[in-house]
């Protein structure tokens, strides 16, 4: 399959949004708060539970606070995309629908070198874990691929088939760039050309200062907390309605807290003031919040419950 | 007679499973199939990134038939007991035979068991394999609920004898049995049929599939050595990772790349862990040493000869060195402006949740060093700033990524630090040695930090009750014990390992952080270090102290020694293992394990080589012979009579020459036995106890021990026990054998 090369980012992640809608997959929209990974979007996390079948698409922002470089890195930034694709049950002929989505993006199957390399996923903060590979890409990671075993503490059945790109070095490698920053973002021909750095170098520098150095600790850790105290206040409300008289468990708003929870765990991460013991109990702080509120999901008809 | 071929193609399994499942398989497969009676000639088994691959020849085409006899009970007997029989047996009672016994008639069950075809059992056998694989982590996938390693797509299950081949039926989960499989993912695909083994190996190659590791393996360290060859070049021998490579291809291509010029300079153990631990790559050196090229192994051949893939891959490459290049720059400027900042940083660092920090190992290791120092001659100074900088390099930023050059950029780091060579060497020589083959240090100051380190660890996990047990050893205690051993007995060092360990040990119990308190405690231990924790030293500086003692005096003065017998009796056991596989008898050990000083591993070695080359002369032998008649003697003796004999015999009282002369004999061996120990030569010493050897068995084969005088008689035993005592002198030869 003859496939023209993409020559920017956007088109890049344009191929995958056609690719995987032509797969049948609902092409969603960013989750609209901070979150580490595009497995933090409830339609991965949340979705993956319960017996209800699914099947999404959707790039996601990220943020890594320790990540940033100031914008000084040619392949690492606190801020970068990741493109999810999330299909429960897995079809059995995954692995075949995630190679052509490289084609779709102008890999020729017939020059490259792809491999599937054991790379068991596990997600602490999120109780979360699945058996699959990265996938290389001539030595390059390119992919993770898993198959979900557990979430939130509950094991999934059925299982889901989850893939995550990470978007800039796919991006670096399809379109032959060195430095990300340098990679066009939109089309080289525009009459307005950008480059991915014009649109975020600035961006990483402001953020790095501030992730590293600014954000103010104390601030923090109260959000923390009243994250974590919301979150709980959320899940513990009878599950009858007192105003509509109607059975409508929260899970949804609940995870925004434990989301946040997570993010802000990051940035105190970053900013240094996590010591190593600390480290494994905020760790378990919030992997409790997940559990609640996987607990309280599968419990609502969204994850098919009567 | 029948063949079989199964194979089980999946979704990639993970390289380090590969071979263990198939072996699993195989055993499984053949251990069912014998045990329900189905016999073979020979079986294979093979293993790809994709498949798992099983052939059986010269299978029987049918279980034999069996016919099985079960008594039941008596024709009389109530109907209970024969309706338990018929439930059992699964019989009626008009099926049972009536047949005369002993004591009466008795019913006999008589159960016809056909003979079974081949293919039935198969197919049973298959699919409880297959149900219930022993995979290390296997999962779910769909909407199924089979376990396998990664999703199972297909079975391949033949049977094929003269008249032909055919399937033999099973469905596991929705996935039924077939004669098809798939060749290469990408250079082959589509599925194709087999009819056995010949012709699923050649089909397989056909569609670019090598069906064995080990060929592929083979064309691989092939293919790159004649490559490497062609440049003047050697490709790097690794045969982990040539397995491991093996394992994640169907249809090796090798191709060879440039480490670019900007990375030449990074050190060669940075660079082969960079492309090793990540890319898989082989490395390729010089005729200097100098690593300067990669070998990568694709999966596949392309029209562009592999370039693509090769450029891709000196990218990736690329990309990894610029970040172990970025590292190894920083590293370099925090070790050449103050290196002992990364020694502070390990206060944050947990060792082990029990035993503290980093950092606060590194005070135990460097205390233990200055005592250690002077006993392999050493410089105490020296020791503890080496052993302050032995572990620096674990807060540098190369170690975070690569944990597996821990010691080896500590000695670049140290070096770098201006430091001299012998200490910067102590980072990297101070682990060492790291298996039963690996080198032990020789020069002083690595053999004391490196068994300070060894000690602290081994003393540590048992302060905390965390020992090795049966096959769990998490914290490689067993290495650390062993590495103890050889490096004590290969450096001759000499030293009461008993009473650093007593040391070593109130030193994990007692925390102290006040300055003038923490000096004391050195001393205690100190002393505890050079003379035992009982010795009138450790008393005196007690007794020295003006006012109230701090608690933890007493908490020395009260230590139990049990903690530390376990201790060296667990380093006795790794050295009778040692030693054992250096051809000592275990005897020979035990014998010198018995005698006083035991904790002085040199000594007890010396000792028991020296028995060891004794015991196999003839003397030596007859002499065990002679010890052991007048030991077996004198003790039946004393225990009839109640009384040692232990005074002194008297020479007038012999009546005999021979006695005489084993007096005599007795005389001038003990006379060279004495000095001959005090001097440690044992050698000499049994030499002095071989020449007992033939007046022994001279006044065993005239005199009369228990003779009718009792003066006599006492004189006698008495000069046994000067026997039994000269011998047990040198070694404790009860314990040998023979």
């Amino acid at each position: 399959m003859a496939v023209e090369k993409p020559k920017s980012f956007q088109e890049i992640l344009l191929a995958l949004q056609s690719y995987w809608a032509s797969k049948g997959c609902a092409i969603l929209q960013p989750y609209d708060m901070e979150v580490g990974a595009g497995t933090f979007h409830p339609a991965t996390t949340l979705r993956a539970l319960g017996a209800k079948p699914w099947s999404a698409a959707y790039i996601q922002p990220s943020r890594r606070p320790t990540d940033g470089r100031y914008g000084d890195s040619p392949n690492r930034w606190q801020h970068y995309y990741q493109y999810q694709v999330i299909i429960k049950p897995s079809p059995p002929d995954l692995q075949d629908i995630y190679l052509g989505s490289l084609e779709a993006i102008g890999i020729d199957m017939g020059l490259h070198d792809i491999r599937f390399v054991e790379d068991d996923w596990e997600s602490p903060t999120l109780g979360a874990w699945g058996l699959g590979w990265e996938v290389w890409c001539d030595g390059m990671e390119v992919s993770q691929f898993t198959y979900f075993q557990q979430v939130g503490g509950h094991d999934c059945h059925p299982v889901s088939g989850e893939l995550t790109y990470g978007l800039e070095r796919l991006a670096m490698y399809v379109l032959g760039y060195d430095d990300g920053n340098e990679m066009p973002f939109n089309s080289p021909d525009a009459p307005i050309p950008l480059t991915y750095g014009d649109i975020f170098r600035e961006a990483e520098a402001q953020y790095a200062r501030w992730n590293f150095d600014v954000a103010n600790t104390e601030m923090l850790f109260q959000h923390f907390i009243d994250a974590e105290n919301e979150c709980r206040a959320i899940l513990e409300q009878p599950e009858i309605d007192p105003k509509t008289g109607r059975r409508i468990v929260m899970a949804l708003p609940a995870y925004d807290q434990c989301i946040k929870a997570s993010h802000i765990f990051n940035l105190l991460d970053a900013r240094g003031v996590i010591s190593v013991t600390e480290r494994q109990a905020y760790i378990g702080r919030v992997r409790a919040l997940a559990k609640a509120c996987a607990d309280a999901f599968v419990m609502t008809e969204a994850a098919g419950a009567a | 007679m029948a063949d079989l071929l199964i194979e089980l193609f999946s979704e990639e399994i993970p390289a380090r499973m590969q071979r263990r499942a198939a072996e699993d398989l195989k055993r499984l497969v053949t251990d069912g199939l014998v045990e329900a009676g189905l016999t073979y000639a020979s079986a294979g088994a093979f293993h790809t990134p994709r498949r798992l691959a099983l052939t059986i020849e010269g299978l029987l085409a049918e279980s034999p038939a069996i016919r099985e006899e079960r008594k039941g009970p008596r024709t009389d007997a109530p109907e209970q007991a024969l309706a338990g029989f018929l439930r059992s047996t699964g019989l009626t009672k008009d099926q049972l035979e009536a047949r005369a016994d002993k004591k009466g008639e008795v019913w006999f069950a008589v159960i016809d068991k056909p003979g079974r075809p081949a293919a039935e059992i198969v197919g049973e056998v298959l699919e409880a394999t297959i149900r219930n694989f022993p995979w290390p982590k296997s999962m779910r996938w769909g909407t199924g609920t089979l376990r396998w390693v990664r999703p199972l797509h297909s079975i391949l299950c033949v049977l094929s004898d003269e008249g032909g081949a055919s399937v033999i039926p099973l469905d596991v989960d929705g996935i039924a049995s077939g004669d098809t499989t798939e060749g290469h993912r990408f250079m082959a695909p589509g599925r194709f049929s087999v009819s056995g083994f010949e012709s699923y190996e050649s089909s397989l190659k056909q569609r670019f599939v090598i069906l064995s590791a080990e060929e592929r393996a083979e064309k691989i360290w092939h293919d790159a050595t004649q490559m490497a060859f062609a440049q003047g070049l050697e490709v790097v021998e690794d045969k982990g990772l040539l397995a491991e490579v093996a394992g994640l291809v169907e249809w090796p291509v090798v191709l060879m790349g440039d480490i670019g010029a900007d990375f030449l300079d990074l050190p060669a153990e940075v660079l082969q862990s960079s492309m090793k631990e990540h890319q898989k790559f082989f490395s390729v050196r010089d005729k200097a040493g100098r690593i300067v090229k990669f070998v990568t192994v694709a999966n596949r051949e392309t029209l562009d000869d592999g370039a693509t893939i090769l450029a891709g891959n000196q990218k990736v490459l690329s990309a990894r060195l610029a970040d172990a290049k970025f590292f190894w720059e920083n590293d370099l400027r925090v070790a050449t402006t103050d290196i002992t900042q990364w020694t502070d940083k390990l206060a944050n660092v947990t060792f082990h949740n029990k035993l503290g920090s980093v950092a606060e190992r590194i005070d135990r290791i460097a205390a233990l060093s200055r005592k250690l120092a002077p006993v392999v001659g050493a410089d105490p100074d020296e020791a503890e700033t080496a052993s302050r900088i032995a572990k620096a390099d674990l807060s540098s930023e190369m170690i975070y990524e690569f944990p597996d050059l821990q010691g080896v950029m500590g000695e670049y780091y140290a070096q770098s630090a201006e430091l001299s060579d012998e200490i910067a060497a102590v980072a990297r020589e101070h682990y060492q040695p790291l298996g039963p083959s690996d080198d032990v240090p020789t020069a002083p100051l690595s053999i004391t930090v490196a068994l300070a380190d060894k000690i602290d660890t081994l003393t540590g996990f048992w302060a905390i009750d965390e020992k090795p047990t049966g096959s769990k050893d998490p914290f490689a205690l067993r290495r650390a014990a062993l590495g103890v051993i050889r490096l004590v007995l290969e450096n001759d060092a000499r030293l009461h390992l008993d009473r650093f360990i007593d040391a070593q040990l109130l030193r994990h119990e007692i925390d102290v952080s006040d300055g003038e308190e923490r000096k004391l405690l050195h001393a205690v231990l100190g002393e505890i270090a050079r003379h035992g924790p009982f010795s009138s030293a450790v008393r005196a500086i007690v007794d020295k102290i003006e006012g109230d003692a701090p608690d933890w005096v007493e908490k020395v003065l009260s230590h139990s020694p049990d903690v530390s017998d376990d201790l060296l009796s667990f380093l006795h056991d790794r050295l009778k293992v040692f030693l054992r596989d250096k051809g000592i008898r275990h005897d020979v050990i035990d014998a010198s394990l018995a005698m006083p000083n035991a904790d002085d591993l040199t000594l007890l070695v010396k000792r028991a080589a020296a028995l060891q080359d004794f015991l196999g002369t003839e003397d030596g032998e007859n002499l065990i012979q002679g010890f052991k008649r007048a030991h077996n003697i004198l003790k039946q003796a004393e225990e009839k009579d109640g009384v040692e004999y232990s005074f002194g015999p008297d020479p007038k009282l012999a009546e005999t020459d021979e006695e005489r002369a084993l007096f005599t004999a007795l005389d001038a061996a003990e006379a060279e036995i004495a000095p001959a120990m005090e001097a440690e030569d044992f050698g000499t010493a049994m030499r002095g106890m071989a020449t007992l050897r033939a007046p022994i068995d001279a006044f065993f084969e005239t005199v009369q021990v228990n003779a009718d005088s009792q003066i006599l008689r006492r004189n006698r035993l008495n000069l046994l026990h000067r026997i039994s005592a000269t011998c047990l002198s040198v070694a404790d030869l009860t314990k040998v054998e023979g």
